[in-house]
């Protein structure tokens, strides 16, 4: 396998072959395109969090100058109830086109209404203030808690619980429950000579990206419709779109721009349909770009969550049962990722005994959108937090716990699969054995470890690999590149074709140049698209072979192929890739290979890690103080962008456990808009993020890869929990641990 | 409402502009002057992403009148490096992969170019505070920090050869 071998490529600190443009800021992104005639788009948005539409009229915004065209809900297309792909779940065409402009009510504080386009952004903006709406307000249920109650106001009157044994008659908030078991958790507690159990809380947060969702369209009667866009998928925003609008999709090109961050984010449409619709209403291209108070009021953010755990064990340690019940906020619309927190809270552990329970619940707050492993980290956090309060409660070292229950290669995992071989083990073991684990901690200092688990996915990816006549390629991909990609699809075709990396050119291409390819989540795309690009290369080094055969008259089984060069095995004739290529128009035509794939086989990607957390009892201030992130990646096809990912999934981690959450009032209203109120880590709150890649190869993948983008953003928060609890001595059960908590939670420790 | 005339330079090239009073100098640089090399990530000062200079201080453009401009020399990011070569500053960032996604990264490259000229041997945490104003959510800074501290090694050796 992958970890004897010696690559060329695979494996060194490569310049990412997009980064001249992306230092010296030619890299285009989805705000940075204009077009002749364009005009501009905006977005009148409800104050309120929950509200009937009782009027809306556009007349006088419409009759303004320099208005253009106005869109409402009733210009989309009649969609029929149906589920279709978006992102890293599926989504409801009727819900989709309600969000992104609200049918007759309103369901959060930002809910879009209406959108209007006109010749500058100012005039659209002032057109907004002409469309006269009327409210009659309701009131808003904005926690999962209070959206369960019997009497609650109720979201969507025609929503009936699914997941139960018997659909109810009466309309609820709770849009559906999942159940995942294995053995038997009573027979499990009986067993154990220990029992911790704890309701755990997180908040709402958004994924936090720097750049604004923004496009630019051009809708044309000739079937020549473009949209250019900042998405993680830019066929599922083809697919989206054409539905919404009624359109088959070869009419509409999406043209993927450089992306500023998404982290699960961009892998559904807002702004899109709704300026194709003005765009085709105006006959004019249409640019759409929210503001940030936008961007944290309509899109995103993550479940809040209200979870309940409970673990035995006997007194050597070993895990006997786990239960959990998880309730998750899906935001104004079903389809919250709790089944996924079901799935993952209690994976990182081999128990015989376990039994996981979901709610997924509608609250007057945006539609969670996917967010990083995404479901994940609340629910591990729970489990997590809990597995620390055992070990306490046992005596024994928490990393000694999580070894003698630690899943491997054979476990039943509560959803299905029993794991091949997985590497938990190893990135325990690597934290045991650090330097850090073993450093010593001053006063009101505290450390905390977490595991994470993600099953990473696979899915489908096309590539072709266009070879020129001097011997050059260029890597046709489509999974956009967020984080580094296209420098490790360069690097996996480099090592398969043999030749140098600036001779290959990796691109993401439109929707009109490659076949079908899913979005960049899931952390698949060096697995999946990494996969393709291999597949793609091995048919050129087969059509290269082939060449050779032909021009020294013998077959294409007496070619070898190594190193970029074809060797004649009856003779003593060779040949460079670059030589076959410049003679390929006398053997039949340029060379093209192909990999349209639909990976199976990805690998699970554990993380292990460790927080010093130090908590200043007078203020509630803490400082992250030393922090290492340990994950199986696999193979690291470029170790830095490992790196990187383990340290920006840990510091997101970090944000989420110690500041980031939405705070609304009574009425509902979003109160901290903007990176000032709604804080994310800056540079001066973070030390040094340590890295150790694990490298237990994936067998389903010819270089062993895994995935590593989201695993990391699961320990953080119980690692940052139990490290402050430790610090004060006391229990920490809500997130964030922001100045005020902390403060309380020392004064409530005395 | 008038458009205003504003004469001044972008990166030492003289320049030229109508813009409404309302304008930022973000609005201009990005629209009229199609430099869109600076990002807008906030539109209120938070995020650094349109860190420009004007007359040589650090700024956010966001937070700066198209109009205030007159008169003044604004460098972005297209000014930063030459035709022929990468800065220094540039270079490190692709060695040390301190970016991601990219979109913080010309707005740190202008910020980190501005604190060297300020302080060209920085600790960790003066690094670390003076680019507290850039916010990056992909990478953890991590790599950022040590991408500028390398940079700022180099620079006296570049300088002096």
């Amino acid at each position: 396998m992958s970890e004897a071998q010696d690559y060329k490529y695979i494996g060194q600190r490569t310049i990412r072959p997009d980064g001249f443009d992306k230092v010296t800021g030619r890299a285009s992104y989805g705000a940075d395109l204009s077009l002749p005639g364009m005009i501009w788009g905006k977005t009148l948005r409800s104050p309120h969090a929950h509200a009937r539409i009782t009027r809306l009229d556009t007349s006088k915004a419409e009759a303004m100058p320099g208005v253009l065209a106005v869109a409402v809900h009733s210009d989309f297309a009649a969609v029929s109830d149906e589920a279709i792909q978006a992102g890293e779940g599926s989504a409801n065409l009727i819900d989709l086109a309600s969000n992104i402009l609200a049918k007759n009510k309103v369901l959060y504080h930002g809910h879009a209404v209406a959108a209007v386009a006109a010749k500058t952004e100012a005039l659209a903006e002032q057109a907004l203030a002409l469309i006269e709406v009327e409210y009659e307000v309701l009131p808003p249920v904005m926690t999962a808690l209070a959206a369960m109650a019997a009497d609650a106001p109720v979201l969507h009157d025609d929503m009936f619980t699914t997941g139960l044994e018997e659909t109810p008659d009466k309309a609820s908030n709770i849009a559906n429950r999942v159940e995942f078991k294995i053995g038997d958790v009573e027979a499990g507690f009986a067993e154990a000579d220990v029992i911790v159990e704890g309701t755990y809380k997180t908040p709402t947060c958004h994924q936090g990206y720097i750049e604004p969702h923004a496009c630019t369209v051009r809708y044309d009667e000739d079937g020549q419709s473009m949209i250019w866009c900042c998405t993680q998928g830019h066929f599922d925003v083809r697919t989206s779109t054409a539905k919404l609008l009624g359109m088959e999709l070869s009419k509409l090109k999406v043209v993927a721009s450089e992306i500023g961050g998404g982290f699960g984010g961009k892998t559904t449409v807002y702004q899109e349909p709704v300026a194709l619709i003005l765009s085709k209403k105006s006959g004019r291209p249409v640019k759409m770009v929210m503001d940030r108070d936008e961007v944290q009021l309509a899109t995103g953010p993550t479940s809040a969550s209200h979870n309940w755990v409970k673990i035995g064990a006997r007194k050597d340690g070993t895990i006997t049962a786990m239960q959990g019940k998880f309730i998750y906020e899906a935001g104004a619309f079903k389809g919250s990722p709790v089944m996924m927190g079901c799935m993952t809270a209690f994976t990182p552990y081999e128990v015989p005994n376990l039994y996981a329970e979901g709610f997924d619940v509608v609250v007057n707050k945006p539609k969670v959108a996917a967010y990083r492993a995404p479901g994940a980290p609340q629910g591990e956090f729970a489990a997590e937090m809990a597995v620390n309060e055992l070990a306490a409660k046992l005596g024994m070292d928490p990393i000694e716990l999580r070894l003698k229950n630690a899943a491997k290669e054979g476990t039943q995992t509560i959803y299905g699969p029993k794991f091949k071989r997985v590497g938990l083990v190893e990135c325990l073991e690597a934290a045991r054995d650090s330097e850090h684990y073993k450093a010593a901690l001053a006063e009101n200092q505290g450390r905390g470890v977490a595991s994470g688990f993600w099953f990473n996915v696979g899915g489908q990816s096309s590539v072709v690999i266009n070879m020129n006549p001097d011997g050059t390629g260029t890597i046709v991909e489509g999974s956009p590149d967020i984080g580094g990609s296209r420098a490790s699809m360069q690097m996996m075709a480099a090592e398969e074709l043999g030749i140098p990396l600036e001779k290959l050119k990796p691109i993401v291409a439109d929707t009109e140049m490659l076949a079908y390819s899913q979005g960049t989540g899931g952390s698949r795309t060096t697995f999946a698209t990494g996969m393709a690009v291999i597949e793609a290369a091995q048919d050129v080094v087969r059509q290269l072979k082939e060449r050779a055969a032909a021009l020294w008259n013998v077959t294409a089984e007496q070619v070898d192929y190594a190193d970029g060069v074809a060797y004649n095995t009856a003779g003593e004739d060779k040949m460079t890739c670059a030589e076959i290529c410049s003679k390929a128009d006398r053997t039949g035509g340029q060379i093209t290979g192909r990999g349209n794939i639909n990976a199976r086989g990805a690998g699970p990607s554990f993380a292990v890690h460790i927080c010093d957390l130090e908590v200043d009892p007078e203020t509630g201030k803490t400082d992250v103080i030393r922090y290492t992130a340990i994950q199986d990646a696999g193979k690291a096809i470029h170790p830095s962008y490992v790196e990187g990912q383990l340290q920006g999934g840990a510091v997101q981690g970090i944000g989420w456990a110690l500041n980031e959450e939405y705070v609304y009032s009574p009425e509902g209203k979003l109160e901290n808009m903007g990176f000032l109120d709604y804080r994310i880590p800056v540079a001066s709150d973070l030390p040094m993020i340590d890295t150790v890649v694990i490298e237990v190869p994936n067998a389903f993948h010819p270089f062993g890869v895994r995935g590593v983008g989201e695993s990391g953003i699961i320990p953080p928060l119980a690692a940052v929990g139990t490290a402050a609890a430790n610090a004060i001595g006391t229990h920490v059960t809500e997130l964030p641990l922001s100045p005020p908590r902390v403060l309380k939670l020392v004064q409530e420790k005395g | 409402m008038a458009k205003v005339h504003v004469t001044t330079s972008v990166n030492g090239e003289e320049t030229e502009y109508l813009c409404e009073p309302h304008e930022t100098l973000l609005d201009v640089l990005r629209n009229n002057l199609q430099l869109t090399g600076t990002k807008e990530g906030c539109g209120s000062g938070d995020c650094g992403a349109c860190s420009v200079t004007v007359d040589g201080r650090l700024t956010c453009s966001c937070l700066v009148l198209a109009v205030e401009a007159e008169g003044r020399e604004i460098g972005t990011i297209e000014g930063v490096g030459d035709k022929e070569k990468l800065s220094v500053i540039q270079q490190k960032f692709l060695e040390h992969a301190a970016l991601q996604c990219g979109i913080c990264t010309p707005g740190l490259i202008v910020s980190t170019q501005a604190m060297l000229k300020d302080n060209p041997t920085p600790t960790e945490e003066d690094v670390r505070y003076y680019l507290a104003g850039n916010l990056c959510r992909c990478t953890g800074y991590d790599k950022i920090v040590r991408a500028v501290m390398d940079a700022a090694e180099t620079l006296p050796s570049e300088r002096g050869a």
